[in-house]
């Protein structure tokens, strides 16, 4: 804005003048501001909920003296703003207030439920990436041949089916028809508890306690859910590989190349591909944000403990501490994610200068 | 006029009058949204599930809401009921055919409202720029920065669930791409020439944003819309499917899935139809929705 019409500070600046400190700032700045309005908007929220706070926690029978206690207590007296920083200063050390429905603190409940969202989401995106960017490459390798069409129907697909049907589906067809996988759930009945957990990733757990039978359950379990969601993040992936690629085979340094007499390998993955691995990080960066968030009905079907289930119980329950807790941890993740793609971006791509 | 003759005034390469050249360009449009056989095939879904919506009377075979406990969990063709009955014996086709009706019902509004929330505040940022710019576009980062289904639960339980609150949840997490088109188009148009001819004639910002800038930036908002038809189909399902969208005994699709989830292992056809409902007309838009860009934005065709 200021800077349109100041003269070029830069004209004459040394080349080794770096610039990324004030670029840093910048973006630090972003970041704490796109924070600090998450948590408004929660905050909101919370305030305008026709839910009374101070009556979910002491229920309706209490006296009038209790409510007033509780209701000093929780801070209800003091300015709108005040209660704002009061928010904002809790949910920075991690406090986001305690859970009505498990009785627990929400960061507790939170640090438990999210290693099985993790996993979900980890393994989703790993099949995305694997299979969507080659079937991407090829794509556009190979345009408007049959596997051009395949990926396209791929993604068609994808971006129209609701989720939670084809979760549905997935599980009539291959844990009640076929039997190949497990139902609902992480782990079955008889392998709870055996492995300890150290990182809540059940299938890390399994491996470095070395127990394969638990592994080879806990893989049947996630094996269906994860191909969901993998299939969900690789319709995006391969719709944006494919773009991406057309953009940079079109491009006349791929006909030098060519003309060179390069094997077409050499020219597709040596030449073409390096050039989009930035652009395609950060598409694979907003694939597993995507997938955080998408979880939500995938692990209602497949009763998996995560974070996406969590919420929603807990708004059925009308626990709003945790909901709201929920929801800042997933936004902060999804912001994060957001940032770290777009700074990828800036800083390694020397298009984007 | 006859058929030829009003083909040729639709396509002459010289128009006399505006309205002769508005027509001729819908009609160029329309002969190449024809030529694309999935668009085409899109359109007609779509114009088969707006009627069955519209005639929901006239096709269902019994009321939506009518139980019949003794005829419960039928398979589909048994008994007459072309695709079998739910938990409570109702009819899965009637229930369907009434369930369009919200399904359009919500993307409707949702189309008009989210487009329309972006468009005021992207063009009022984009004309205004300076301080209420920068403003308004980091408070449009901030909700795109949201997660929408998340955002969407969050909304759903401060305002109570029910269809009219779904909508203004998904709306409210819909506008952020609206706004950012509409300012970007903004951006291009202020300071070109007619409307410093229009400023010079006197005329306020309200009136050159609404009667000038608007009407330039429907057509990127148009398409954009079309393609967030299934998106917005699939949240307000899924929303549905949560038990926070319409609630029972509403014939919501979405919620009809979450009834049938019980039975999925025994009585397939209750979950599965109304989810193959929802994927079809979400399909439709896309296929729709794909088509509509390449006619009215080549650039990005192909993309």
């Amino acid at each position: 804005m200021s800077q349109d019409n100041a003269p070029a500070p830069y004209a004459r600046r040394s080349r080794f003048a770096p610039r990324w400190p004030r670029k840093l700032l910048g973006t630090l700045l972003t970041i704490a501001v796109t924070l600090l309005g998450l948590l408004f908007v929660t905050f909101m929220i919370g305030r305008v909920i026709p839910i009374d706070p101070v009556l979910a926690v002491i229920g309706e029978r209490a006296t009038q003296a209790q409510y007033d206690a509780v209701f000093l207590e929780l801070g209800l007296d003091k300015p709108l703003l005040q209660q704002f920083l009061i928010y904002v200063n809790d949910v920075l050390h991690g406090d986001f207030g305690r859970s009505i429905r498990t009785g627990q603190l929400v960061s507790e409940d939170i640090k438990r439920v999210f290693p099985a969202t993790l996993e979900l989401a980890t393994l989703g995106t790993l099949i995305g990436v694997f299979i969507g960017v080659p079937l991407g490459v090829l794509a556009a390798v190979y345009r408007d041949s049959w596997i051009d069409q395949l990926a396209r129907l791929v993604g068609l697909v994808g971006y129209s089916m609701p989720i939670f049907w084809m979760g549905l589906v997935g599980l009539l067809v291959f844990y009640g028809i076929l039997g190949w996988v497990e139902g609902p759930g992480r782990l079955g009945v008889f392998y709870q508890g055996i492995v300890p957990e150290r990182t809540g990733l059940l299938l890390v757990d399994a491996l470095i306690a070395g127990d394969w039978t638990v592994f080879k359950d806990a893989f049947s379990h996630i094996v269906l859910p994860a191909s969901l969601l993998g299939y969900f993040s690789l319709a995006y992936i391969s719709r944006m590989t494919r773009s991406f690629m057309l953009e940079q085979l079109s491009a006349e340094y791929i006909t030098t190349a060519r003309v060179k007499g390069l094997s077409e390998w050499d020219v597709v993955w040596r030449h073409a591909f390096r050039n989009i691995r930035i652009q395609l990080v950060t598409v694979i960066a907003l694939a597993y944000a995507n997938l955080l968030e998408g979880s939500v009905l995938t692990e209602i079907i497949f009763a998996w403990p995560g974070i996406g289930q969590y919420i929603t119980t807990s708004l059925l329950a009308n626990d709003m501490n945790s909901v709201l807790g929920g929801t800042v941890v997933i936004g902060s993740i999804f912001v994060g994610l957001n940032i770290f793609s777009d700074l990828l971006y800036r800083f390694f791509d020397p298009r984007a200068k | 006029m006859t058929q030829t003759s009003l083909r040729a005034w639709l396509l002459t390469d010289a128009p006399q009058s505006r309205r002769q050249a508005t027509a001729a360009a819908w009609y160029s449009g329309w002969l190449k949204l024809r030529g694309n056989t999935l668009a085409m095939l899109g359109l007609i879904v779509l114009v088969v599930v707006i009627l069955a919506a519209l005639c929901a009377p006239l096709l269902a075979t019994q009321s939506p809401f009518a139980q019949d406990l003794g005829a419960r969990l039928l398979a589909p063709g048994e008994q007459g009921h072309v695709f079998g009955t739910d938990s409570l014996g109702r009819d899965i086709w009637s229930r369907l055919v009434y369930g369009a009706r919200i399904s359009l019902y919500i993307v409707a509004l949702v189309a008009v409202v989210a487009p329309l929330l972006g468009l005021i505040i992207g063009t009022v940022a984009g004309y205004a720029g300076g301080v209420l710019d920068v403003v308004l576009m980091r408070f449009t980062d901030i909700f795109l920065a949201f997660p929408r289904l998340i955002l969407a639960l969050a909304f759903v339980a401060a305002l109570g669930a029910g269809i009219e609150n779904a909508v203004l949840a998904i709306s409210l997490t819909a506008w952020p791409p609206y706004a950012r088109i509409a300012r970007a188009e903004t951006l291009t148009i202020r300071n070109s020439d007619f409307i410093h001819a229009i400023k010079l004639q006197g005329a306020g910002p309200i009136r050159i944003i609404m009667r000038h800038v608007w009407p330039l930036c429907i057509s990127s908002l148009v398409i954009r819309v079309t393609l967030d038809m299934a998106g917005i189909i699939l949240t307000a399902a899924g929303l549905g499917f949560l038990g926070l969208g319409a609630q029972p005994p509403s014939p919501e699709w979405g919620a009809m899935v979450s009834e049938g989830r019980k039975y999925i292992l025994d009585y397939w056809w209750v979950a599965t139809i109304p989810g193959l409902a929802i994927f079809t007309i979400s399909l439709a838009f896309n296929l729709l929705g794909d088509g509509l860009r390449d006619v009215l934005d080549p650039k990005e065709a192909g993309k």
